[in-house]
């Protein structure tokens, strides 16, 4: 069942060809920047065998024909004056893992934090990875760095005990330090690895620390790095300058899928210092500062000529209009027919949700720079290794040519997955002969990355007077097959996913359609649980057999007071599973009578992903997720019309800010029993249905749409 | 167009060459390579772009340099003081006020302006005056908190 909705997933994101060939980091790219020390390898056979098939799901390229290749996924280093490095292709946006995956690796080495430094996310220094998205670093990423680490830990053990000629049980790692059994001996990391120049493949059943013995994953490490963001000094592509840099802007078209019908660059290519690129319907500009830039950019006179393209009025029907029949979202389970006939109450519903933009407040940015052939391309992604993919296919250069190296990153959200502003800036750079750097604005971010899905989703189901849901069947239109399934324990299930015609880009998402999946059910599950006159809680509890869901569930509403009301109140809980963890949250709104307007007052949210690695990041991930989501709850909402993007700039697409901000209390269950798993996205999916059950508390208006917005909007039921 | 020959930064006169209508926002960083403060959307509606003008916050990507000629300049460089961080920018730290960070500089810039006016703000009016500064990764609440350490009103000092 989870195969097939990750191959759904894959169909629905993938957003532009797969790539003809890959190349990797192999073990001779590796030698070449090894110069000496103590190397641990990880495979990539270690890595994909877990991963392909979950990663795939969200890079949209279909590799599982694909031999494994036997080249390197994650490499340790101990240099010879003690330092350790860790390499991963991963990227840092905020989400903390040069942290959090720092903390993995000192903690098997038994050092400090300040002795671990990240080398991440560079195509010549470190090993291929399909991108940072879908939870996965946490799970996957950490414990092949634990391994290179216990492997690497083990090897010096090793070496340390033949230098003392004693047997390696003899030699612990004490404070950074090795010591014999009695202590009276001692050596760094530096002094074993001095002059070493050895490479070391893990073996692949290396044995890792286990939750209950670690000493630094686990606490609340501050944020690697954090003091260069407090005081300016943190270089984002942003800032990068290059000796020589020119400036670069595009000239955008009229609209989506506008073609070029004329263009005059005369003007602009009189100005001192401009060079105008002209490229097929590519138009783009350089000069020696931004400001020339940009009135070499206006002064182009261009005439676009584009199609009649639907707008939001009609973007439902259109999806629904142009949906692929069935596709096969996972195979019925029992018979809806069955669960319909014993039924004493059925209920038949239609949710939709609207195209949202990730907003990241770092815009994309990259800057170019040839160099006798050689392409190197700083840029913002989550995808080093697929823009070099994109590079190399938009200029017919080998990937060995390019080299893509991502600083740590302004955000993304799911919205930074392709590699547009990377091939913009190298196609100046290489036109005017001088590194060129490219920043999106605002308004190129909106109109010219991609969006959410928007999506149309139809809920029918039936339940017993005594609240057991006997049918549940659901199709998403559009929107994806993410947190598509039940955790509930529904004995006649058909769910569906069905591709369409969308008029908008769109793309990835933190957390993808698991959003609009929960808004739907567990919007749904509040209907029913008032169609027998249940209480919501008792009533999700009453179709729960999993342990993890129920402890979620139970953990907010106490924490919440569920049940407890005020006057002028509504109250709305939700809960679900996502990416191998699980969330609860309940909401307490208020709903303005004059205009309507919806406040968020209270949050609480319990959330439970195994082990914790790190509480303080995590409490800030799960805040951030449920801050981010009550945009996408109350007011986000591309609006658009004939390929123009109407509301495609801050002053007109309203994002959640200070004075939107409920008071939040987190729950994290800390199930130290359990592989930690990823916490970047589900946090975000629980808030729109909490909010929405709220709501109809609140009014008994039932909204059935995202964004909630004014309630008036609903229909009463 | 007659242009802009020095700019007050940071209690330093520096020598710059540029149009009179070019934004602060492009000076400071194209021109005199502080990138410290950042470009979030261009129409004063995300304050990533803020500085101080003789103490007040302005948002330096819609304020030409011509307007700020002859004024003092308070960059996100200018707080750090002989390498240590101010109260607040600890503050940003201890309450773990930022994920990506992109917006770190606009937010320490108005809060510092905040603060200058008014050295012990309630909560109330923190979000009032913070309220046109954009965080995406939605740490609001941990920068309401940091700011509260740094005026010394916090009630609940964070983990």
């Amino acid at each position: 069942m989870n195969d097939l909705i990750d191959q759904l997933e894959a169909e629905r994101y993938e957003l532009f060809e797969g790539p003809a060939y890959r190349f990797n980091f192999n073990r001779r790219q590796f030698l070449k920047a090894f110069s000496g020390g103590i190397a641990l390898i990880v495979p990539m056979s270690n890595l994909v065998a877990h991963t392909l098939q979950q990663e795939q799901g969200e890079s949209g390229r279909n590799r599982s024909n694909e031999r494994v290749p036997d080249d390197i996924g994650a490499w340790i280093h101990i240099d010879e004056n003690g330092m350790v490095s860790a390499y991963t292709g991963k990227v840092e946006i905020g989400q903390n893992i040069r942290t959090s995956l720092a903390q993995a690796v000192a903690d098997e080495l038994h050092v400090p934090m300040t002795m671990v430094r990240l080398v991440m996310a560079d195509t010549d220094l470190t090993p291929f990875d399909l991108g940072t998205f879908g939870s996965m670093s946490t799970p996957r990423m950490a414990p092949q760095l634990r391994k290179a680490a216990a492997a690497a830990r083990e090897t010096l053990i090793a070496l340390a005990a033949e230098q003392w000629k004693v047997a390696p049980a003899e030699v612990r790692i004490v404070n950074a330090r090795f010591v014999n059994h009695d202590a009276s001996k001692s050596l760094t990391l530096a002094e074993v690895a001095k002059g070493r120049k050895l490479v070391k493949t893990i073996p692949p059943d290396v044995a890792i620390t286990p939750v209950r013995d670690w000493t630094i994953a686990g606490t609340s490490v501050p944020k690697v790095d954090g003091r260069d963001f407090v005081s300016g000094k943190h270089q984002y592509t942003t800032d990068l300058k290059r000796e020589g840099m020119l400036y670069g802007r595009i000239v955008r078209p009229s609209a989506l899928e506008a073609k070029l019908v004329t263009s005059d660059t005369k003007a602009a290519e009189a100005m001192p210092g401009v060079v105008v690129v002209r490229d097929g319907d590519f138009i783009g500009v350089t000069a020696p500062d931004l400001q020339t830039a940009i009135r070499a950019e206006k002064a182009i006179a261009v005439h676009w000529q584009a199609p009649g393209q639907p707008g939001n009025d009609e973007l439902f029907d259109y999806l629904r209009k142009n949906a692929t029949a069935s596709r096969g979202g996972g195979r019925p389970v029992g018979s809806i027919a069955d669960g319909m006939a014993a039924a004493d109450k059925k209920l038949a519903q239609t949710y939709t949700v609207a195209y949202i933009a990730h907003a990241p407040l770092e815009p994309r940015a990259a800057v170019a720079e040839w160099n006798g052939g050689k392409l190197t391309v700083w840029t913002g992604t989550q995808r080093p290794f697929g823009v070099r993919n994109e590079l190399a296919e938009a200029f017919h250069i080998p990937e060995e040519k390019i080299r893509v190296i991502t600083p740590d990153t302004g955000s993304g959200y799911g919205g930074k997955h392709t590699g547009e502003c990377a091939i913009e800036a190298a196609r100046l750079a290489r036109a005017s002969g001088k590194p060129v750097r490219l920043v999106w604005t605002r308004e190129e971010e909106f109109n010219w990355a991609y969006f959410r899905p928007a999506g149309v989703i139809e809920v029918s189901t039936g339940v017993k007077n005594d609240g057991t849901v006997t049918a549940w069947e659901f199709h998403n239109y559009n929107s994806g097959g993410a947190g598509i399934q039940v955790k509930y324990d529904f004995p006649n299930q058909n769910i569906q996913f069905h591709n369409s015609k969308s008029p908008l880009r769109q793309g990835s998402y933190r957390g993808l359609a698991a959003t609009a999946n929960h808004f739907a059910r567990e919007v749904h599950m509040d209907e029913l649980a008032h169609a027998v006159n249940m209480d919501p809680v008792e009533f999700r509890l009453k179709n729960i057999k999993d342990d993890r869901l129920k402890a979620v569930l139970q953990a907010a509403a106490s924490t919440f007071g569920w049940g407890k009301k005020t006057e002028g109140r509504g109250y709305g809980i939700a809960c679900g599973f996502e990416k191998g963890s699980y969330i609860a949250t309940a909401a307490e709104v208020s709903v303005d009578a004059k205009t309507g307007r919806v406040k968020i007052e209270r949050v609480v949210e319990s959330f439970e992903c195994g082990a914790i690695v790190n509480e303080l990041h995590l409490n800030n991930q799960v805040e951030g997720a449920i801050v981010q989501a009550i945009g996408g709850a109350l007011f986000e909402n591309i609006e658009f019309k004939n390929g123009q993007i109407l509301n495609g700039k801050f002053s007109k697409y309203r994002l959640p800010r200070f004075s939107d901000v409920p008071k939040i209390e987190i729950v994290l269950l800390d199930r130290k029993d359990l592989p930690s798993a990823g916490a970047g996205e589900t946090p975000i999916v629980g808030l729109a249905p909490a909010v929405g059950n709220a709501i109809f508390d609140a009014t008994g208006v039932r909204v059935r749409s995202m964004p909630l917005g004014l309630i008036n909007r609903g229909s009463t039921g | 167009m007659a242009n802009v020959n020095s700019l007050n930064v940071n209690g330093k006169k520096l020598p710059v060459d540029v149009d009179s209508q070019t934004p602060l926002l492009y000076v400071l960083r194209d021109h005199l390579n502080m990138t410290g403060t950042k470009y979030g959307c261009g129409e004063a509606r995300c304050g990533a772009c803020t500085v101080l003008v003789d103490g007040l916050p302005i948002r330096s990507c819609v304020t030409p340099v011509a307007r700020v000629s002859g004024k003092q300049v308070t960059t996100i460089e200018g707080l750090e003081k002989d390498g240590k961080l101010n109260a607040l920018q600890d503050a940003f730290l201890k309450a773990d006020a930022l994920q990506c960070g992109y917006c770190t500089s606009g937010m320490l810039m108005s809060a510092t302006a905040l603060l200058n006016k008014n050295p012990k703000p309630t909560r109330d009016e923190i979000v009032k005056h913070m309220d046109a500064n954009v965080c995406r990764c939605g740490t609001y609440l941990r920068i309401l908190n940091a700011i509260e350490m740094a005026a010394g009103t916090a009630k609940e000092v964070v983990e």
